[in-house]
């Protein structure tokens, strides 16, 4: 299914600066990895060595959160819009 | 420097009232010809209590639009001194100010804005040791703080002590924000369980902010603030609202509370306060220079071999944006470059990488000598060095 998958601001030097990706994929799981696999710089910010998403990395299916879904194997359909939301904590 | 913790550096005069005066029914009254304010509303304001950490970007539309509202007491927090480059978004000090206490300029600024509340300056920064006794006496604490340690520091005070935080934080031209800790919905660890590992996300002196972001992000936790007091509206409870000014678009996502949440879930494993640095994998205040077995030159140094006719390749992996701020003649090669252009660099001369203050040459360096590298050396203290020990018309930024 082609979907869209928001890249954020601070992982965008690492996504050919943009602001989102078009991709084919069934899966959360398979578009972060048809991700990372057309940017691999991504892959350190995104899973840990054992391949685990990160715990200061969230990814949403529309607005929900994939942790309260079928976490990586949350089916996408055409027209849904995947979001990486890191933590960011800047204020001053 | 610092106040005695949990003691106000002003006196604590004009105590919350129950009714307004006459000069407060003038000073209030948009607020109170508007029926979901009114006179009920202004009176919860009046006695409502509320802490601000940080009084810098985010601090500033906070701290002023707060104080203008008519808030009772608003508490301040902050331990840092007004510098130049803060003046570009922290809208509550002036010119003049630079080199002041934050705490005394934003204090002075406030009580001048709204002289019938009662500010409360603590000159002091949040620890585990000092949150509890400093958020007891508040009813809201708002997040106004730019590092993850004190970030995780103030959810955890919050939700021990069941008291409701405010949260925004931003990112170049990116801000989050959502209310934690509120009866019954998420908090900052339900959203983000672990802080990301030091070094890994930028910090705005290091990836820079849009100026009037923080005031935007600022203003909508400061909306959320009044909303909460006066008990009206939809509260941003349960829903993270993204805000991207780039594109000028709002966007928000659910928020759902973790029952295995290790602070706020059915079974806490975090039944106090921690050490936050350590959680975030920091030691010391600072975060550690990364540890590198790549020889480092000073400026003036490099400053004498270069006039000595050495033949010395000068790396600068900043951007190119960097670069056009000043530069010292290097040759441009941005270190998220440098895997791929690596093939561009001869390992036969002498390299000597540098960036703005260090910290990306050294990576950069570090990354060569792994590469097979072996004249490779990281100029100490970046550009920014350079700028203090050898060519003070290179502009610091």
């Amino acid at each position: 299914m082609p979907v869209k998958v928001m890249i954020p601001t601070p992982l965008r030097a690492y996504a050919g600066k943009q602001e989102s990706v078009q991709l084919q994929a069934a899966t959360v799981g398979e578009a972060l990895s048809e991700l990372t696999g057309q940017f691999a710089e991504l892959r350190k910010h995104l899973f840990s060595d054992d391949g685990r998403l990160r715990s200061f990395v969230n990814v949403y299916v529309n607005d929900e959160d994939i942790r309260y879904l079928q976490r990586d194997k949350t089916p996408v359909r055409e027209g849904d819009v995947v979001s990486i939301v890191p933590s960011i904590a800047g204020g001053a | 420097m610092a106040t005695k913790i949990g003691i106000p550096i002003a006196p604590q005069t004009n105590k919350p009232g129950v009714s307004l005066s006459k000069q407060e029914v003038l000073r209030y009254s948009r607020h109170l010809i508007m029926p979901e304010v009114g006179m009920e509303g202004q009176l919860k304001l009046k006695r409502a209590k509320v802490l601000c950490i940080g009084t810098g970007g985010l601090g500033a539309p906070l701290g002023l639009y707060l104080a203008a509202a008519g808030v009772g007491r608003l508490g301040l927090v902050d331990f840092d001194v007004v510098d130049f480059t803060n003046l570009q978004r922290q809208v509550l000090f002036g010119t003049t100010d630079v080199g002041r206490p934050k705490i005394e300029a934003a204090a002075d600024h406030l009580r001048n804005l709204n002289p019938e509340i009662q500010i409360d300056a603590y000159e002091t920064r949040l620890t585990s040791e000092n949150a509890l006794d400093l958020f007891k006496d508040y009813d809201i604490i708002v997040d106004g703080t730019d590092n993850f340690p004190t970030r995780y520091l103030v959810n955890d005070a919050c939700v021990l002590l069941g008291k409701p935080n405010v949260y925004g934080s931003i990112f170049r031209f990116e801000g989050q924000i959502t209310i934690f800790g509120a009866p019954g919905g998420p908090c900052y660890r339900c959203l983000y369980p672990e802080p990301p590992p030091p070094g890994l996300v930028p910090s705005c002196a290091e990836g820079g902010v849009l100026g009037v972001l923080p005031g935007i992000v600022g203003t909508i936790q400061a909306a959320e603030t009044l909303k909460l007091i006066i008990g009206k509206g939809d509260a941003l409870i349960g829903r993270l609202l993204l805000f991207d000014a780039l594109g000028m678009k709002f966007r928000e996502l659910k928020l759902r509370k973790n029952p295995e949440c290790p602070v706020c879930g059915d079974h806490p494993t975090v039944t106090k306060l921690i050490d936050y640095a350590e959680f975030c994998g920091i030691r010391g205040e600072e975060a550690p220079a990364a540890p590198t077995s790549v020889p480092e030159m000073t400026p003036r140094e490099l400053k004498a071999r270069l006039d000595r006719g050495d033949d010395l390749y000068i790396l600068d992996v900043r951007e190119p944006h960097e670069y056009e701020i000043c530069n010292i003649g290097g040759h441009l090669m941005p270190l998220g470059e440098l895997s791929r252009r690596v093939h561009e660099l001869d390992s036969s001369r002498e390299i000597v990488a540098h960036c703005r203050s260090g910290k990306r040459s050294a990576d950069a360096a570090e990354f060569l000598r792994k590469a097979g590298f072996r004249k490779i050396w990281n100029l100490k203290g970046g550009i920014l060095a350079w700028s203090d020990e050898v060519d003070p018309s290179v502009p610091k930024y």
